[in-house]
């Protein structure tokens, strides 16, 4: 045991030696222990340096607000952590931790010269300098704030840990395990309500757990028996789930509410076995009762962040529960009775405590108590400054003056080598705030405490406000019985002891004798702002506190200002001469403790990141060698190369067998919705620019669909299968918009309509098979069906079967050739497709992929909705004005169409370029331009696709082009990083202008 | 995360559901006959309240219907859901 574990408490196993390495070095803790607490039992205190001045710190708290002790886990290896907080790592045999922003080392740290250096680097100086000479930027300015900046080392590998989500559902949420925590529960579980109790710690009872003083009694025992037979009973209740090491971490509305789960990040790395590590709780529950306690406030004096100073009432906690007394001899200085406890503590071991009160008297129980024990106490005075380098060896005291607004007297200086601060308590409303409630400021002990209007929702224990023992146990068991409309409870006539506190004294920025711009009393340890930046900001004409906290950066570091938020705005409010209670608060956000990425993703990781949709053809694609483009969710096969062919060559082969002789297309991925119904005609035509009610059954006809706003949203083929059926064919990526806006009209605009839409995108796969031989194979695999032009012209379909498997086919052409879609039942596909490749092998069909799709539909000047439009072009645009009906008295967009802005002449419109020299290939995407001498240049439009075509043997390109309807055979520039390249425009339609080829 | 009362489902998560914005917008008839500034009226005008909002809501990944929710915009509480063709109620 080291000399610093002075204490056997049940709640750490000290026949149970856990070895650790904490900045390399290696140390003994025992199970029970957390990092800090185990460190603190072999003396460390420094276990870091501050973010901006590089000082040395040290641990200061024992839970989730610790500003100080946050550090790197398992820093070795790619998978390492950063900024975890010390006080709530669980020692683990094997556990590697270091310290953070520190370089070379957390003893020796360059960065320590920002402390000598400080006055130059006031609240702001990110803002005020780096600004000048200009040249500085780039090669000294950025290189260092980067180098300086973050916190921690982020890990480089993708993280193999497994994390998961749960949805659950409860009649009545508790947050937090303390006392108010416990005796909600019970109320509730035994109310036959179904329960759920979560708690961050790994053990329930907040600090009544190690509570032992004759002044708190609860029936007659010690507060911390009392609970633990609580507890114990506790656990026997049916209808209450306990979930323990599961932090809180947003409060939505309507109850919703995450909780983070740690599952196995206490456990011994080789005990792991790759089990999930954190699991977010998904929480929807019908009545929320927070019970997150209150956190000691610090108090801001000058040097107040030296290794060895900490909150008193975590002194206690690692004293009384971990048994590790901080310090031999110990200071505490204080401004309420909670402190008195921890010196009781103290004396009841034996070890040295003296006490610096700035009250002027207290008469309490527990004061008493402690006078009685023989610590001295200095009332009425304050520290003015700490010594000690890498930890605290002496304060300084003086006395206050009356009103407390000075120093009187002499300085005396004692001796300490751990000093407890203690400035009062802050209850933990950021829960209640973030459902939305709304905080009232309590004049008495400058809190911020909850006003409850949400019915479903409450506050209790040291949360709401109550830190009487005596009040948490009254008000809580009250307050729950009330929520849950409950009459009477176990806890009704429970008989509370405590020591009352009587006499309060508040001073936010304590007072010294030397000049407040030589103090340095930090407010934001984590982020290293004092109160002189906060002052800075005011003379500066910050009023805002949102302004102050942004701009000194006070409470935006890992911690969230858990513990400097307050100090901050009392020293506002101070200082600017206003009643506290009117400046507000900064807004309280979610999470309440940092989150890792895992839990928030938790399966939706790799392979589950997003649905995967793959056609029913994928596997003969994949065997033959596609590679494969992502389109929306589908895998579609892009080119088929042959043997070490690249993208560029087999297209330009794929292309050129397509036109001549037979290519074949998976076209299964458009979307295809079925429409019936006795207005399905009328439906069409209101959805579309052109006419429908005259197209005959069995024949097919192109549409353009647009917004409201007369820009064109999709296109597709529709065929009539019958008097009130169609099957409408989407855009691959737009299907489901698609189907949702024709369902919004449906239900709002047009309820009176008898349509019924249906997508069947996954129900039929699609062959497309183009190309002067594509009539002979179709003839081979439908032997009985007359394909002449009389019989099967283009744009019309006919029912064909293959093996008594029905199929529609469809000759319609995406490409300008001759061409044919078969449509089978999703589960014949591959057979379907198999039985193409067998009937075009004497024509060499060759399979093509989507590049090749778009090369071929570019030459005949055929659009894609999305890379030729981009939701501001209208068909006129596109110089398809044959598309749009004059006839029809309304469609959706029509109005638009000759609105002043769309029908001025200057807009981009579509038109074709060609390049002057046949086989520089425009880059998608470039601007154009049409005169390159005047400036600024005037960029006219950009080119939306650009291939080269080894039918036409020369380069082609689409393009909007600002009145390019107009300008025919025109000059223009596309100018590039190192060459200007000359274009002329052409029409859009680079092939078979006569359609021969389709009528083929 | 609200929880929304579907009028055909009943109470679901709000991620099963999408806003379309502003309820009570209705398409005008004879579009033809609307002036510039009366078109741009109904295509863009939205109103955006702090306060009792008339929203247009779809249960897309549930019953895919639309219905018509009210709901204040300062603390998202909701005070009717309603299908669509009703009378939004009287506040």
């Amino acid at each position: 045991m080291t000399k610093y574990r002075v204490n056997k408490t049940k709640h750490v196993d000290q026949t149970k030696t856990i070895s650790f390495d904490f900045d390399g070095k290696s140390y003994h803790g025992f199970e029970g222990d957390t990092l800090a607490s185990a460190l603190l039992a072999n003396g460390v205190h420094l276990v870091g340096r501050s973010f901006k001045y590089h000082r040395p710190r040290g641990i200061m708290s024992s839970g989730s607000e610790e500003p100080n002790a946050i550090c790197q886990v398992n820093e070795d290896t790619d998978l390492t952590e950063p900024n975890v907080r010390a006080t709530e790592i669980e020692l683990y045999e094997g556990l590697k931790a270091s310290s953070q922003n520190c370089w070379p080392s957390v003893k020796f740290d360059i960065g320590g010269i920002n402390n000598f250096i400080s006055p130059f680097i006031p609240a702001g100086f990110y803002y005020k300098t780096f600004m000048w000479p200009k040249s500085f930027w780039k090669k000294i300015y950025e290189p260092l704030i980067r180098w300086s900046a973050g916190l921690g080392k982020s890990p480089t590998k993708p993280d193999p840990e497994l994390y998961d989500h749960k949805h659950v559902h409860c009649d009545v949420l508790i947050i937090g395990g303390g006392i108010s925590g416990i005796i909600a529960s019970k109320i509730s579980a035994k109310n036959n309500l179904k329960t759920i109790l979560i708690e961050d710690k790994n053990i329930l009872g907040g600090s009544t757990i190690f509570q032992k003083n004759e002044n708190y009694k609860i029936n007659n025992k010690y507060s911390s028996e009392w609970l633990n037979e609580e507890i114990a009973e506790l656990k026997k209740l049916d209808n209450l789930t306990i979930k323990t090491r599961t932090s809180l971490a947003a409060y939505h509305s309507y109850n919703y509410l995450l909780a983070k789960e740690n599952i196995s990040d206490h456990l011994p790395l080789e005990k792991r076995n790759g089990d999930i590590r954190q699991r977010l709780w998904k929480i929807r529950a019908d009545k929320v009762i927070v019970a997150t306690g209150a956190i000691e406030r610090p108090l801001v004096f000058n040097n107040n962040d030296r290794p060895g100073i900490m909150l008193s009432n975590s002194v206690k906690k690692y004293l009384d529960f971990y048994g590790v007394s901080c310090g031999f001899n110990n200071v505490i200085f204080t401004n309420n009775d909670s402190a008195y406890e921890t010196a009781v503590s103290f004396k009841e071991k034996g070890i040295s405590v003296e006490i610096i009160d700035i009250r002027k008297k207290s008469n309490s129980k527990i004061v008493k108590n402690a006078e009685k024990l023989g610590v001295k106490i200095y009332w009425n005075s304050t520290i003015v400054n700490t010594l000690g380098h890498r930890k605290i060896n002496s304060i300084e005291i003086m006395n206050l003056s009356e009103d407390g607004s000075n120093v009187v007297g002499d300085k005396k200086r004692i001796k300490c080598d751990c000093l407890a601060i203690s400035g009062g308590w802050t209850p933990m409303v950021h829960m209640h705030t973030q459902s939305g409630g709304k905080l009232d400021f309590r004049e008495i002990d400058q809190t911020f405490i909850p006003n409850e209007i949400d019915e479903n929702h409450i506050n209790v224990g040291s949360c709401n406000g109550d830190f009487e023992l005596e009040d948490i146990i009254k008000n809580t068991n009250n307050k729950v019985k009330n929520f849950l409309k409950v009459s009477e409870s176990e806890f009704d006539n429970t008989s509370v002891l405590n020591s009352k506190e009587l006499d309060k004294r508040n001073i936010w920025l304590l007072p010294n004798f030397i000049s407040e711009g030589k103090c340095k009393s930090f407010i934001d340890f984590q982020n290293d702002s004092t109160a002189k930046d906060i002052k800075l900001a005011l003379r500066e004409g910050f009023k805002s506190i949102e302004h102050v906290k942004r701009y000194t950066t006070t409470g935006m570091a890992t911690d969230q200002g858990k513990l400097s938020n307050m100090h901050a705005l009392g020293i506002i409010a101070d200082t600017a001469g206003v009643k506290m209670g009117t400046l507000g608060t900064t807004t309280f956000r979610p999470p309440f403790t940092p989150l890792t990425f895992g839990s928030i993703v938790g399966r939706s990781v790799g392979k589950f990141f997003d649905t995967i949709r793959r056609t029913s053809i994928h596997e003969w694609h994949s065997q033959n060698n596609a590679k494969f483009e992502n389109v929306g969710q589908w895998k579609r096969p892009w080119y088929y190369p042959i043997n070490d062919e690249g993208l560029h060559d087999a297209v330009q082969r794929e292309s050129k067998a397509a036109r001549d002789s037979a290519g074949i297309l998976d076209a299964s991925t458009l979307g295809k919705i079925d429409i019936q119904g006795t207005d399905a005609s009328e439906f069409l035509n209101r959805v579309y620019t052109n006419a429908w009610s005259k197209l005959g059954i069995g024949k097919c006809r192109y549409g353009l669909m647009l917004n409201e706003d007369g820009m064109v949203y999709d296109d597709g083929v529709t065929t009539r299968l019958g008097e009130n059926h169609y099957l409408m064919t989407t855009t691959t990526g737009g299907a489901a918009n698609v189907l949702s806006k024709l369902e919004d009209y449906l239900q709002t605009e047009w309820p009176e309509l008898d349509v019924y839409l249906t997508s069947v995108t996954d129900h039929y796969s699609t062959a497309s098979i183009c190309g002067p031989n594509s009539k002979k194979i179709l003839k081979k695999i439908f032997p009985d069906k007359d394909f002449s032009d009389d019989a099967f012209p283009h744009m019309s379909y006919q029912n064909g079967k293959i093996d008594e498997i029905n199929c529609r086919i469809m000759r319609i052409s995406f490409t300008g050739e001759l061409s044919y879609e078969i449509n089978i039942e999703s589960k014949y596909g591959k057979s379907l497709w198999e039985k193409c490749i067998e009937a075009g092998k004497e024509f060499k069909i060759t399979p093509y992929g989507t590049e090749t799709m778009h090369l071929l539909r570019a030459e005949k000047g055929f659009i894609i909705v999305g890379q030729d439009t981009d939701g501001t072009m209208t068909p006129i645009d596109l110089q398809m004005d044959w598309i749009v009906s004059k006839k029809k008295y309304d469609f959706i967009g029509k109005r638009s169409l000759y609105r002043s802005d769309t029908i001025r002449e200057d807009r981009k419109q579509l038109v074709g370029l060609l390049t002057d020299d046949p086989n520089e290939v425009l880059e998608e995407g470039a601007q154009i331009v049409s005169d390159i001498n005047k400036k600024p240049i005037e960029m006219i439009g950009h080119v939306t696709s650009s291939y080269f075509s080894p039918n036409l043997n020369k380069s082609i390109a689409l393009a909007v082009v600002k009145s390019g309807k107009k300008m025919n055979g025109q000059k223009l520039i596309v100018p590039m990083e190192n060459k200007n390249i000359n274009v002329i425009v052409s029409d859009s339609v680079f092939l078979d202008k006569e359609n021969k080829r389709i009528n083929a | 995360m609200f929880l929304i009362n579907c009028p055909y489902c009943g109470e679901r998560d709000q991620s099963e559901f999408s806003c379309g914005g502003e309820a009570h917008i209705i398409r005008p008839k004879q579009p033809t006959e609307l002036s510039d500034d009366q078109w741009a009226e109904y295509l863009f005008m939205r109103k955006n309240i702090k306060g009792v909002q008339f929203e247009r809501w779809n249960h897309a990944h549930g019953c895919r219907k639309w219905f018509n929710m009210v709901r204040d915009t300062k603390n998202d509480k909701i005070h009717a859901v309603y299908k669509m063709g009703e009378k939004p109620p009287v506040e």
